[in-house]
């Protein structure tokens, strides 16, 4: 999942001017300028990265129409299917999860809400037993109410994973419900009795049964493939083009591989729902435009959003910084994302903690930023895993690589020493072919390791099988001594689980390849995550997710690259702009129009 | 005569079956000869947290575990008699002709071809009638103004726009034209004909005249070289001897032959594009067969691939047939047999 911010606050004179210039440009009609400022986040400036954390171009105003586009197809907007951050991000406009990521800028995007559930969940059976009270008089598009056995429904299909296999695999982990033996889906196996895993004793409460504890629920339950969906409109693979709404949007003219359309849904009660304003009353989608042509639609003003958060391409890049009014109007969010490298420990010598440290030490950050596209397009420079936006992060540097970034060779050095390697040594680094930011990556490990003896030779392999067949299959590592791995993670949602279970949890290392965790086998890491899935108080939580976070760092087996970063555009045409922390892009559930 | 046409078709039914052999087995026989698994060619079709499981029964779904021919025998099949699709809430049964259905979207190519078509013949037909105008009109004046300032201008524009890549003019010409000027559509902008003549030429005008840019260069060139060959033969000579005006020993005599190498460049273009203009539909992201075909090479999705590699495949055939069958109306020497 895509995401980004950063801080880069000008001075108060140049911001001024652009603030009066810009304003000049985006003020006019329309009334949805109009400065309200009631919140200390809500700001009417136009000023470079003011979207990251407060509210650009507030107003209640209804009406209009906003202008999406993707430069690809959607992954799915099935519900139960899509695997996107952005594509979550936008299913707020039109599905109501149990709970839900607040409309807000910055860190208030990150708070957790109630949605379709009254409350958050009340656990019970040491945090394995999730209990939601379900809102009453929300409504399908058509006019049925929404009861605890759709929620059921909806998230019992998306286990079925060979109708759905693109959709998260929370539901269905070995870890996760207790659903029965030999269960595949409400497709495939109807008539079996799921209540041990999901129970709706009544029509407003749903119970969930896990088969461990998961103190974080609320997140898992945020997920889309929590709205509900009706059974008897449920068209499996094909629901993605006939989809029930339940939020303050329902689609109309699908065009599936084109374009769609959302428009208001008159069965969405907004006495139900605190969390939306819908002020536009329609918003229009193209698909699979051009990602150049879109950036020009969207400096031109034809367009409003590229919905998939990417960011500009190189040339409107340098378009947007070198003009200062364009960079007003453009924001540069971090993301929860980071682009990091492994180092495997099973590759000798890097079985020697010593071995790698002295490539901690002797990388040249500024290299590795550079070589995926900079400050502003790339990211800033990570010195842990845990990206700055995700609760529990704390900053800490354990291999200080000098001021200028640029490495700390003395300390490499002494590091070889110590790994009885005073000449260096030699070891292979990996990457996935098709990326040409971690080709570049792997170039820059080249340059910067050779300086203190390290050779490394680029070993470029398919994207598709990178984890399936190279990186992350165990046997091939070792191998053909791939000791660094170029890698890349972005959490499901912002919060340490979601972020490091996948990646510093050895138990998903699988014998038989598939997983993004190459380099991470530390038994006293495996115990952190599981005592965090049982700690029920949020701030301890997100404590040991900080310790995790430099448990792995001491073991030097992550190097932890650069924290994503996009320069992204504002509209011309929207109201309420903000950059969400929970995604690292706009939040498109505030976000209103003009005309 | 009517012989030959049948006999052109059989042959194409028979190059198309074999179109389909090679693309299938470029896709999925050299992988499989490579050392990839049922599950690792499934991999790509599932998300980043599949389990093994999942994968397993995503090949499964995909028909991946069946050996090769097998699997290219299920796909055949279903042109000739349909198939059945496995939707997870129930079977749908897709009619003949039935190329399969998307491995990403879950649609059905045959329908999405039959959709995406007219955007493609509308955007091939319109350049095509530009850039023959154009470059054939070039082509004859700069060959009889040899060495003016019209013809070394022309061929210097001949020559830039053989260079220029389409989706460089083509975003050039969106930047200045659309988004600068407001004269022409934006990108993605598609009207049908059925529903607006004058909106549709509007939509599709810069395209056009992009794509005309490019293959008129080429026309205009190869135009030339005809006419001044053409021109330094006897029997011109002999025309104007009897006495034949100008313009009439140009275009009813020199022209015409030519026309002859240029039309048969014209047939392979023609048949191509109606294939699939991918630079110019992924450029000005027009939904038509090229750009589905992108998608599918991107995503590789291989139904969608088969699909638009066949129809292009026919299309090319077709110009052929029709440029071969046009020789003879042309060239009064030429006989088909």
């Amino acid at each position: 999942m895509n995401h980004s911010r950063s801080w880069r606050v000008r001075g108060l004179t140049a911001a001024g001017v652009s603030a009066a210039l810009v304003l000049a440009a985006c003020g006019g009609g329309g009334g949805g300028t109009g400065s309200q400022q009631g919140s200390s986040n809500q700001s009417s400036q136009a000023v470079f990265n003011a979207a990251s954390t407060s509210v650009v171009n507030p107003s209640d105003k209804k009406g209009g129409t906003l202008k999406f586009a993707n430069p690809g197809d959607w992954d799915s907007l099935d519900p139960g299917e899509t695997y996107y951050a952005y594509s979550w991000n936008f299913a707020r406009l039109y599905g109501r999860s149990l709970m839900m990521f607040k409309s807000g800028p910055g860190k208030e995007g990150n708070q957790l809400v109630p949605d379709l559930a009254e409350a958050p969940g009340k656990s019970s059976d040491g945090a394995k037993t999730w209990t939601y009270k379900i809102r009453k008089g929300v409504k399908f598009d058509d006019g049925t109410e929404v009861t605890s056995a759709d929620v059921k429904y909806a998230v019992l299909r998306s286990t079925d994973k060979q109708t759905f296999p693109n959709g998260p695999a929370y539901w269905e982990a070995p870890s996760a419900l207790n659903l029965p033996n030999g269960y595949k889906g409400p497709y495939k196996t109807p008539n079996m009795n799921t209540d041990s895993a999901i129970e709706t004793p009544d029509e407003y409460t749903i119970v969930f049964h896990m088969k461990k504890p998961f103190a974080a629920f609320d997140y898992l339950v945020q997920q889309p493939d929590t709205m509900p969906v009706p059974k008897d409109k449920d068209t499996g693979a094909k629901y993605r083009n006939s989809i029930v709404s339940t939020g303050p949007y329902k689609f109309a003219d699908m065009q599936p591989g084109k374009s769609f359309n959302l428009v208001r849904n008159d069965q969405w009660d907004p006495a139900t729902d605190p969390n939306r304003k819908a002020l536009p009353d329609r918003i229009e989608v193209t698909l699979n435009v051009n990602a150049d042509d879109l950036d020009n639609r969207l400096l031109s003003g034809d367009l409003d959003v590229d919905v998939t958060a990417v960011g500009v391409q190189p040339a409107a890049q340098s378009r947007v910084l070198q003009d200062p009014t364009l960079k007003a109007n453009a924001d540069n969010p971090l993301g929860v994302r980071n682009w990091y490298t492994s180092i495997n420990p099973t590759v000798p010598p890097l079985n020697n903690i010593e071995c790698r440290k002295a490539i901690m030490y002797g990388m040249d950050h500024t290299g590795y930023q550079t070589a995926y596209g900079g400050q502003f397009a790339g990211g800033d420079i990570a010195t842990t895993i845990l990206p700055p936006s995700i609760p529990g992060h704390v900053d800490f540097d354990l291999y200080p690589s000098g001021p200028d970034h640029k490495g700390d060779l003395d300390a490499a050095k002494k590091s070889l020493e110590a790994c009885g390697q005073p000449n260096g040594f030699e070891t292979n680094i990996a990457y996935r072919a098709e990326r040409p930011k971690e080709k570049a990556a792997a170039e820059a490990f080249q340059q910067a390791l050779g300086r203190i003896g390290i050779k490394l030779t680029l070993r470029p392999y398919p994207l598709a099988d990178y984890f399936a067949q190279y990186c992350g299959l165990p046997p091939y590592v070792v191998k053909n001594k791939l000791g660094l791995c170029i890698n890349g993670w972005g959490a499901d949602w912002p919060d340490g689980f979601g972020f490091l279970s996948q990646i510093t949890d050895s138990r998903v290392i699988r014998p038989a390849g598939g997983s993004s965790n190459t380099s991470v086998r530390i038994p006293e890491v495996d115990k952190m995550l599981d005592t965090a899935l049982t700690e029920l108080n949020t701030d301890k939580r997100n404590q040991i997710w900080g310790e995790i976070d430099k448990r792995v760092m001491q073991e030097a087996v992550i190097y932890p690259g650069v924290y994503s970063k996009a320069l992204f555009v504002r509209s011309k045409n929207a109201t309420n702009i903000m950059v969400t922390d929970a995604y690292g892009e706009y939040d498109y559930l505030g976000m209103g129009a003009q005309k | 005569m009517f012989a030959y046409i049948v006999r052109r078709l059989l042959w194409a039914v028979l190059l198309l079956i074999v179109l389909s052999m090679v693309t299938f087995s470029i896709f999925y026989l050299i992988p499989r000869l490579g050392g990839a698994t049922p599950e690792t060619l499934a991999t790509r079709y599932v998300g980043r947290a599949a389990t093994p499981e999942t994968v397993h029964l995503t090949a499964e779904r995909l028909g991946f575990l069946d050996p090769v021919p097998v699997q290219y025998w299920h796909w055949l099949k279903g042109v000739f008699v349909g198939a059945d699709f496995d939707y997870g809430a129930g079977v749908e049964h897709c009619p003949a002709p039935c190329f399969g259905y998307s491995f990403i979207t879950k649609q059905p190519v045959w329908p999405e071809l039959l959709d995406r078509a007219p955007v493609t013949i509308s955007l091939t037909i319109g350049a095509a009638i530009i850039w023959l105008v154009a470059g054939v009109s070039i082509g004859v004046i700069s060959a009889l103004r040899r060495g003016t300032v019209f013809d070394r201008g022309a061929m210097g524009v001949a020559l830039a726009g053989v260079s220029l890549p389409i989706f460089f003019t083509g975003l050039i010409a969106l930047a200045f034209f659309s988004y600068k000027l407001g004269i022409t559509a934006p990108g993605g902008t598609y009207v049908p004909f059925s529903q607006n003549p004058a909106l549709w030429a509007y939509s599709l005008l810069l395209p056009w005249i992009t794509l005309a840019f490019l293959f008129s260069a080429q026309y205009a060139r190869l135009t030339r070289a005809g006419m001044l060959e053409t021109m330094s033969e006897d029997y011109i000579r002999t025309a104007r001897a009897k006495g034949l005006p100008e313009r009439r020993v140009i275009l009813k005599h020199a022209l015409r032959g030519a026309l002859t190498p240029v039309l048969t460049i014209f047939g392979l273009d023609v048949g191509l594009l109606l294939g699939g203009a991918v630079l110019t539909e992924k450029t000005f992201s027009l939904n038509g067969l090229g750009k589905y075909a992108y998608d599918g090479i991107v995503n590789g999705d291989l139904p969608k691939i088969l699909g638009v590699t066949l129809v292009a495949g026919f299309f090319v055939i077709m110009a052929n047939l029709f440029v071969d069958l046009l020789y003879g109306v042309i060239d009064p020497r030429v006989r088909l047999e």
